[in-house]
């Protein structure tokens, strides 16, 4: 669905990725009522502005970055927008890592379904969003930057950086935070 | 121990984001380097339950209906306007069928009077102008039997001051007609006759109608399937005259 067919409309386009839409609203307001409110102005929005959509860009990440800038201005995406996690978003920091065979990975062989699910909910939303992006939506690091509005550089080091997060929640361990 | 080279690509590697040569060099790696193929298996079972943990939350039926009630309900008016630029374009297009429609008759009757104010002209400059020179309706009508593939009646002209000259054949588009001269005072009336064709139907609707080429002043008209056409220098009311003379001697 890179492309635009200015034949296809928005509701051949749209519709198909409701799901997808509504799993991460839920994920970002951790509330259906949030989420459905999220997903229903993300679609007025959205069909709004389907005539300024660019033909032969990617109708995917332009929907899911609506969906994501209406979240951060609303109330608990403000809220969530003042913690902000404390390591920097050095983007050359991610290529030196390494990381090695440690219990946590072989816990996570064990980690059922619903344990992923509490990490995914502690871990910060800068994190699990483009852990949902990329792991959930299988999108390309190049769609994600479209729909985060970031540097590519920036998508890897933060998805390094939430993966370290996400089984840091897995062993029990709370990444840390600070209120910005 | 992982390699440093390989071991930070993994990532990028389980995301499809490196290159061709690149995946091939790391798969090549993984066969070698038990720790990175371990690393990446971990990696990998990550990646994996991510994905299933994520797709967690699923929409109520009723909220689908609602969204789909509201793109539909907004979507259907905007269908709606886009007819408007097509329904704009399918009016402009008509206008200009018409107007193009209208040009080409009006440029095809002018092309008819333009052939016929020629002849009209040629007559009048020729020292022969008719083949069949009489006052007498009852030697020129006959001598166009077995010429034309009609018949007219001509008026008695006696004490109306119009004056039969004579006729001779004239064609129009490789039809043959009738040319009748007429004297009026000291100017000249020539009358066109031919059958009426739906070309030229199509090009003269009206049944009468009246028009100037060349200054001169022509008066067209239909009647028993017969088209005429009369032209001359003189006044319209005089043309007029010997016209409603002719259109009496057919009825």
């Amino acid at each position: 669905m890179s492309a635009h067919d200015s034949s296809v409309g928005f509701e051949e386009l749209a519709m198909p990725l409701f799901d997808s839409l509504y799993n991460f609203a839920q994920w970002l307001t951790q509330n259906r009522d949030e989420a459905e409110d999220l997903v229903q102005e993300t679609y007025a929005k959205a069909l709004k502005g389907f005539g300024s959509f660019q033909p032969g860009t990617n109708f995917r990440a332009w929907v899911f970055r609506i969906l994501r800038n209406t979240f951060l201005t609303s109330r608990t995406g403000l809220a969530v927008s003042r913690t902000v996690p404390l390591e920097s978003e050095d983007e050359s920091e991610q290529t030196v890592a390494v990381s090695h065979e440690t219990p946590e990975s072989i816990l996570l062989v064990q980690a059922s379904q619903q344990q992923v699910q509490a990490a995914l909910e502690r871990v910060p939303v800068v994190y699990r969003e483009v852990l949902l992006l990329c792991d959930v939506e299988e999108m390309s690091y190049q769609e994600i930057a479209d729909t985060l509005a970031v540097p590519i550089g920036t998508v890897m080091s933060r998805l390094y950086r939430a993966r370290k997060a996400l089984r840091s929640a897995l062993e029990g361990k709370v990444p840390e935070a600070k209120h910005a | 121990m992982p390699d440093d080279r390989w071991q930070p690509k993994l990532d990028q590697y389980l995301d499809s984001e490196l290159s061709a040569g690149e995946m091939r060099g790391m798969e090549a790696h993984l066969r070698e380097c038990v720790s990175c193929a371990s690393d990446a298996l971990h990696r990998l079972q990550l990646k994996r339950v991510t994905r299933l943990a994520g797709q967690r939350y699923t929409p109520s039926a009723e909220f689908r209906r609602r969204i789909e009630k509201q793109v539909a309900a907004k979507n259907r008016p905007a269908h709606r306007w886009l007819w408007i630029p097509v329904l704009a374009s399918l009016v402009v297009l008509l206008a200009a069928v018409v107007t193009v429609g209208r040009w080409y008759e009006r440029s095809r009757s002018q092309q008819v009077l333009a052939e016929l104010a020629d002849l009209h002209v040629a007559d009048l400059a020729s020292p022969t102008p008719v083949d069949v020179a009489s006052s007498d309706r009852h030697t020129v009508k006959p001598w166009f039997q077995g010429k034309l593939p009609f018949t007219f009646d001509l008026p008695e002209l006696e004490g109306t001051g119009y004056k039969l000259v004579g006729g001779r054949v004239a064609y129009l588009e490789h039809e043959p007609g009738a040319e009748l001269l007429f004297d009026v005072g000291a100017h000249h009336i020539s009358v066109f006759i031919f059958r009426d064709r739906p070309e030229i139907e199509r090009v003269f609707p009206a049944h009468d109608s009246r028009s100037r080429v060349l200054s001169f002043h022509v008066e067209s008209w239909a009647a028993g399937g017969l088209r005429y056409f009369a032209f001359s220098d003189a006044s319209p009311e005089a043309i007029e005259g010997l016209c409603r003379l002719l259109q009496q001697a057919g009825a």
